[in-house]
């Protein structure tokens, strides 16, 4: 045999992939599951410390489940929910990747909405197939922009990302309040801080008025999937993914590879805060119609959880946003139903992240679950 | 005092680090623990100070068994270690640094700092360890912060001492008057166990030599009797050929000439300071000198990750002085920098990612702007079976790699191309002997089709092996340069000018 | 070669970096006196500041400061230390001209709304210090953690849980026993912090963002469920301010620091004493290696875990009482979310302050007197819109932590997890 013949069957062996491990599928798949089964364990234990009794949590959770898909109307309220979870949920995970702690989703959706709603009123006249998707994208690059503000900050001064973004979202509120007090932008006749109105040309459109018109499910679920298949693209397919990645993993190393760090720091950010913002105006042009003080209800602090949940990546960030989506949908109907405050879905969703995020709690707890780590693993 | 490790077994997952390890120490002798990069005497003797607890065996202190839950038993009960890694907190001054975890106080947990000074003083004026209590840990070369990590043992009574690899960062002359600082200690009363890869050091300074290898004792000899090669052959396991063959130098046209280059660091102090120097091809040009005089820096600029304050570096005629790191890349400079795990790959990343770490964007490997990943694994498993790289595949994690295939793996990424200069930083530290010699083979290809070889390393008998000059840094400067080609320089030579003395 | 000569020539290339950021601070300050001039130039009238109350024991004459004259003067003198900046600026007279230059420009925005009417600067010193509270004892609670390398963004729920607390057991128990339910409870929380971060290795700045969203969670569902129901459990009685005799006369500084209430007082008392232990105790000492070079505190016997849960517990503890400011120190009642980011601020303090406990004090007086100006100009009703004015503190965050007024380094092993083996 020569040597040339060695090598390519040494070359073939190692293009040969490895069957998954039996770790990752326990971390993929066992560790959510029992996180999620305490999480609602523990949150009926908070039940049962406020004085709510057993027939009224089992009642509590038979809604939940009803409400995030037990008829078409609950499965169109999920994906209603789910939509800018995934969509912001993704921006951070793409940030995360890049090793970037994004806490400023919140403050990118508003001022994401925001620029949609008045790009949306500001150019009324426009047809449909222009106004709606031109909104999106004043909402994704607003979004960018703000987010931006953070990633140079970043790449310029060192200023840790946490706390700008932190800041960031704080003065959002601030700025919102003060937009909508603009006589250009507040609504006609109206004291209060509110928008006017986006018009129905700028509107994502029902997608199942057809079958009942109370079903609110609107076109951005395309946006959503899109963005999911632009973000797996982007981050495994591409140059500029490979960087993302490489600077989140080790930042010396990508500058050793000839990385550009903080011009890669600001498109990542950048990136992030048009995913933040597209959903933003997703809220807007599909759910609410319009902009009022902090109309982002706190999406851009679940879809952390998102991003954390669905483990930063695409498809998991789909699945993740998806049970919030359920979770919230549920919620709703867990509080119509048995008079259970929402505000239990987040402690639940705290909980499942907890559990998520610390995989050796999760094994401490449940031993039983997995296979014995002694051998074979690296710390 | 006499120690004694009985049947000592510690794993780290799979790894086995220590298997059924027997040995012993008397007062007032070296012994001497030799044992190449990864053989696991970091690790045996972190079980002895207490640090790592054993999976099996016990250690026996004058005759009786004892059992350390935590550094601190192992320091009362009168064993002391001085790492490998300085364990000081830079921004504590040096008498912090001896009394942490011993302090002396005053009323209210008041910490006496004066106390703690004058003895730090008493203890460096009875062994001649001269430090200055007061002075700050990250001010302090590196030879100095050795002696303050010894008189922390001191300081806590130690009987028996523990050193791992302390010549590592001392020149010559240093190590000299190191010997002369442990013969005293052992002259009063102390065990001490010394450990090294270096053959003349342990038949220099041993009373005693035990051999590790692969986590087992595998021999102990005694030094007035033991020769080198016997010694290497017991350590590596088969006999060693220390000579790289240097023949046929051929120094072709000046490659990579630097001018007058001046680099500062972060705070604005000099790192490099005025230096100029010309790399030709076909020839291997080593930088020796002591850790932290500039030669990282020097390497750094010549890559472009760090910026030049003065000077200009010229590569194949080109100035590439500001020329951003890919720039200088795609011109042929290859790069194997100095730290394998921060810096020359990621070690979440597969063996293929590692591979194209710093060439993805090349036509071969790229189209637009996505990734061809089949093209991918396809050159990383030729360019891995090439270079003896092993492991399962290249879709494995890098990081999973042993430390002699991670640097494998980047010398074939940075060698495999078309490259015209090598620019390499410490490419063998911390390896076993059989990566080392594949990768002093493999550099000494690269001169051998006329590339332009730099070396920087703090191991001397790497640069007088493989280079054709040598030049010493000390200061950021460059203060002497030798031609190994025209008359081979006396390692003592060398350790002068590393150490300041105008050659 | 010279060696004197060969230190000297490299300083034309160092001056590059320092001298950029002199110049770009000199601009600063020549723009921000010419926007005293232009924005406020126009000031007819005097400023009147009360330094006394009509029934102090030492009564002040008002302070009288006619508008147009000292805005132009503190014009002139910004001008000045930016002019310098440019013509022999540097070294310590960077940070120091831009603080000066910053105060001055306060100083006329101050007299500039004040002009024409009166103002008691004795109650606006009052409230920056009662303003000041929660964030000084936020950041003094995240100097704790990260001294011994532990990242603590959980300040904020930290704070929600002390105030929650606060609020329900005293409601429950009364004003001492609500006050120790929330520094319990606040500990309770660094200890789970310490727990999922130090045993279980939990991404840091993920263990904190999850803290804070189940302490929001789980006290707006607690408010909601309870709390709208049984009004009674959340009425709790309020701590007032306990004058100090004699000290509590003194003019200005008296009112400011004398005639507080207990959380004022603990806080600088917590300030006081975390010095002394962090810097000139063998604890403190220990603590401190810990967050700098854990394996190095390790091998001395130290035990890195134990050190790091401590202090995080105490840091939790302190927090709880800064939360409890927020409901037994000043309303008695708790909504959600009603430390609106007062814990980040801190941590901002903890950055602008060196990672020192006095530092962060005094980065938190800072943040206090913005937030307490604010309301005072609300109330004296100036043309700039009060959101602006909100914002001041958040965007003078984002100044301090992008290093514009110098950087400090942070613990060596900050953030990072600790692996015996
Ligand atoms: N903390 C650790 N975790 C896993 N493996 C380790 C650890 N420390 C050492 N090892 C492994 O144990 C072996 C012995 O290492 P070490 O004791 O450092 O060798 P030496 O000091 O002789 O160079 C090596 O294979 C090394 O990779
Ligand atoms: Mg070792």
């Amino acid at each position: 045999m020569s040597v040339n013949e060695s090598l390519d069957a040494a070359r073939d062996k190692l293009l040969q992939r490895a069957a998954p491990d039996r770790t990752e599928f326990e971390d993929l798949v066992i560790v959510p599951l029992f996180a999620f089964a305490v999480a609602l364990i523990l949150g009926a234990v908070t039940m049962l410390a406020t004085g709510v009794d057993l027939a009224t949590i089992g009642r509590s959770y038979v809604a939940l489940l009803v409400g995030s898909v037990g008829s078409v109307n609950a499965l169109s309220e999920t994906l209603v929910a789910a939509i800018p979870l995934v969509l912001a949920g993704l921006g951070l995970a793409l940030g995360f990747r890049a090793g970037l702690f994004n806490i400023g989703a919140e403050g990118q959706i508003l001022m994401g909405g925001l620029a949609a709603v008045i790009f949306g009123f500001t150019f009324s006249a426009l047809p449909f197939v222009i106004l709606m998707p031109l909104s999106l994208l004043a909402g994704a690059l607003t979004g960018a922009f703000y987010a931006g503000i953070a990633g140079w900050l970043r790449a310029a001064t060192g200023a840790h990302e946490v706390i700008s973004t932190i800041m960031l979202n704080l003065i959002s509120y601030r700025l919102l309040d003060y937009m909508l007090s603009l006589p250009w932008v507040q609504r006609e006749g109206r004291a209060d801080p509110v928008s006017r109105s986006v018009p129905d040309a700028a509107e994502l459109p029902r997608l199942l008025e057809w079958l009942d018109p109370n079903l609110r499910l609107h076109a951005g679920v395309f946006v959503m999937l899109l963005a999911v298949a632009f973000v797996y693209w982007l981050l495994f397919r591409t140059k500029l993914g490979f960087e993302f990645r490489a600077s989140g993993a080790s930042p010396d190393a990508a500058r050793y590879a000839g990385m550009h760090a903080s011009l890669i720091i600001v498109i990542a950010m950048a990136t992030a805060g048009a995913l933040a913002g597209l959903a933003g105006a997703n809220q807007v042009l599909g759910v609410l119609g319009r902009a009022t003080p902090g109309f982002s209800a706190g999406i851009g602090f679940d879809a952390i959880a998102v991003a954390l949940l669905g483990r930063s990546h695409p498809i998991g960030v789909l699945f993740a946003g998806l049970l919030f989506g359920a979770l919230q949908a549920g919620g709703r109907q867990m509080q119509v139903d048995a008079g259970v405050g929402i505000d239990l879905i987040g402690i639940i969703q705290a909980l499942v992240i907890v559990f998520i995020a610390a995989p050796l709690l999760v094994r401490a707890i449940f031993p039983w679950g997995f296979r014995n780590r002694q051998k074979g693993t690296h710390q | 005092m006499d120690v004694e490790l009985k049947a000592i077994t510690k794993r780290f997952g799979a790894v086995v680090a220590n298997k059924d390890v027997t040995l012993q120490v008397r007062a007032g002798e070296v012994l001497g623990l030799l044992g190449e990069n990864g053989a696991g005497k970091s690790t045996l003797m972190n079980v002895l100070c207490g640090l790592y607890r054993p999976d099996e065996g016990q250690i026996v202190i004058n005759g009786t068994p004892v059992q350390f839950t935590n550094p601190g038993d192992a320091i009362a009960a009168g064993i002391g270690m001085v790492h490998q890694h300085f364990m000081l907190v830079p921004v504590f001054t040096v008498a912090e640094n001896v009394v942490l975890g011993v302090e002396p106080v005053g009323r209210l947990n008041h910490l006496d700092l004066k106390t703690a000074s004058a003895k730090v003083r008493e203890i460096s004026a009875r062994y001649g360890l001269t430090v200055d209590p007061d002075a700050l840990i990250e001010t302090l070369p590196v030879g100095v912060q050795q002696r303050v990590e010894i008189i922390k043992v001191l300081f806590r009574s130690a009987d028996v001492l523990i050193l791992d690899e302390p010549t590592a960062v001392l020149t010559p002359q240093e190590v000299e008057d190191f010997f002369g600082i442990v013969r005293s200690l052992r002259d009063a009363g102390k065990a001490i166990i010394f450990i090294t890869h270096k053959l003349n050091e342990i038949l220099e300074i041993a009373d005693r030599i035990s051999v590790l290898r692969a986590g087992r004792i595998v021999g102990e000899s005694d030094p007035a009797t033991a020769t080198k090669a016997d010694l290497a052959e017991v350590m590596v396991g088969r006999p060693v050929h220390f000579e790289v063959d240097r023949s046929g130098a051929a120094p072709g046209d000046a490659m990579l000439v630097i001018k007058d280059l001046t680099v500062l660091r972060d705070d604005n102090t000099i790192a490099v300071d005025n230096v100029s120097l010309t790399v030709r091809g076909g020839e291997v040009l080593g930088i020796a000198g002591v850790q932290g005089n500039g030669q990282s820096a020097l390497i750094q600029a010549i890559t472009g990750l760090m910026p030049a304050a003065r000077g200009t570096i010229r590569f194949l005629g080109q100035d590439i002085t500001h020329a951003s790191v890919r720039a200088r890349h795609k011109l042929g400079l290859a790069h194997i920098p100095e730290d394998r795990q921060r810096m020359g790959l990621i070690p979440d990343f597969t063996v293929a990612e590692n591979m194209v770490l710093d060439s993805y964007y090349d036509p071969r490997y790229a189209r637009g702007p996505q990734v061809q990943w089949d093209a991918v694994n396809q050159w990383a498993a030729t360019a891995a079976a090439a270079f003896d790289v092993r492991t399962t595949s290249v879709f494995a994690k890098a990081g999973h790699l042993s430390g002699g295939n991670q640097q494998k793996l980047i010398v074939a990424r940075e060698l495999s191309r078309d490259t015209k200069a090598v620019i390499a930083a410490q490419p063998t530290r911390g390896l076993d002997v059989g990566s080392i010699e594949y990768i002093h083979s493999r550099l000494m290809a690269a001169r051998a089709e006329g590339d332009a070889v730099l070396i920087m390393s703090s191991e001397l008998d790497e640069i007088l092996a493989l280079s054709d000059r040598i030049v010493v840094m000390f200061k950021g400067r460059i203060v002497a340069e030798f031609d190994a080609n025209v008359e081979k320089p006396e390692k003592s030579q060398i350790g002068l000018a590393m150490a300041g003395v105008a050659a | 070669m010279n060696g004197a000569e060969t230190l000297q020539r490299p300083n034309a290339a160092i001056d590059l970096g320092a001298r950029r950021r002199t110049r770009i601070v000199g601009a600063i300050l020549i723009l921000l006196a010419a926007f005293v001039v232009v924005v406020l130039g126009d000031a007819p009238g005097d400023a009147t500041f009360r330094l006394s109350r009509p029934r102090d024991v030492w009564v002040l004459p008002d302070l009288i400061v006619p508008a147009q004259p000292f805005i132009y003067i503190a014009a002139a003198l910004t001008a000045f230390l930016g002019a310098r900046q440019f013509l022999r600026g540097g070294g310590r007279w960077t940070t120091l001209s831009l603080g000066l230059g910053l105060g001055l420009g306060v100083l006329a925005f101050l007299v500039w709304a004040t002009a024409g009417n009166a103002f008691s600067l004795t109650g606006m010193l009052q409230a920056t210090m009662v303003r000041a509270v929660p964030i000084a004892l936020g950041g003094l609670a995240a100097v704790m953690c990260e001294r011994v390398a532990v990242v603590n963004i959980a300040v904020e729920g930290m704070l929600l849980a002390g105030a929650f607390t606060g609020a329900l057991m005293g409601s429950v128990v009364g004003g001492w026993g609500g006050l120790l339910s929330a520094v319990v409870i606040g500990g309770l929380f660094g200890f789970i912090l310490a727990a999922l971060v130090v045993t279980y290795r939990m991404d840091q700045i993920i263990a904190g963002v999850v803290i804070n969203l189940f302490v929001l969670g789980l006290t707006s569902y607690v408010s909601s469920q309870v709390f709208a129901e049984m009004r009674h459990l959340n009425n709790a009685p309020v701590f007032r301010a306990i004058d100090i005799p004699l000290l509590s006369d003194i003019p200005v500084i008296g009112p400011m620091l004398f005639q507080q209430n207990i959380f004022v007082y603990g806080a600088l008392i917590m300030v006081a004493v975390s010095t002394y232990y962090l810097f000139h105790t063998r604890n403190g000492l220990r603590a401190r290696a810990v967050g700098e070079h854990p394996r190095a505190a390790d091998t001395l016997g130290i035990d890195v875990y134990r050190t790091r849960y401590l202090h995080v517990t105490i840091g939790g503890m302190i927090a709880g009482f800064g939360g409890a400011w927020f409901t037994l120190g000043s309303v008695g009642r708790f909504d959600e979310n009603m430390t609106g980011g007062r814990g980040f601020i801190g941590l901002a303090a903890m950055v602008f302050g060196r990672w020192h406990p006095v530092g962060a004090l005094m980065a938190a007086l800072v943040f206090g007197f913005t937030d307490s100006l604010q309301q005072k100009l609300a109330l004296l009703q100036t043309p700039i819109p009060s959101e602006f004015l909100a914002m001041a503190p958040y965007v003078a965050t984002i100044v301090v932590v992008a290093g514009l007024i110098g950087r400090a380094r942070p613990p060596a092993a900050d953030g990072k997890p600790y692996v015996k083996e």
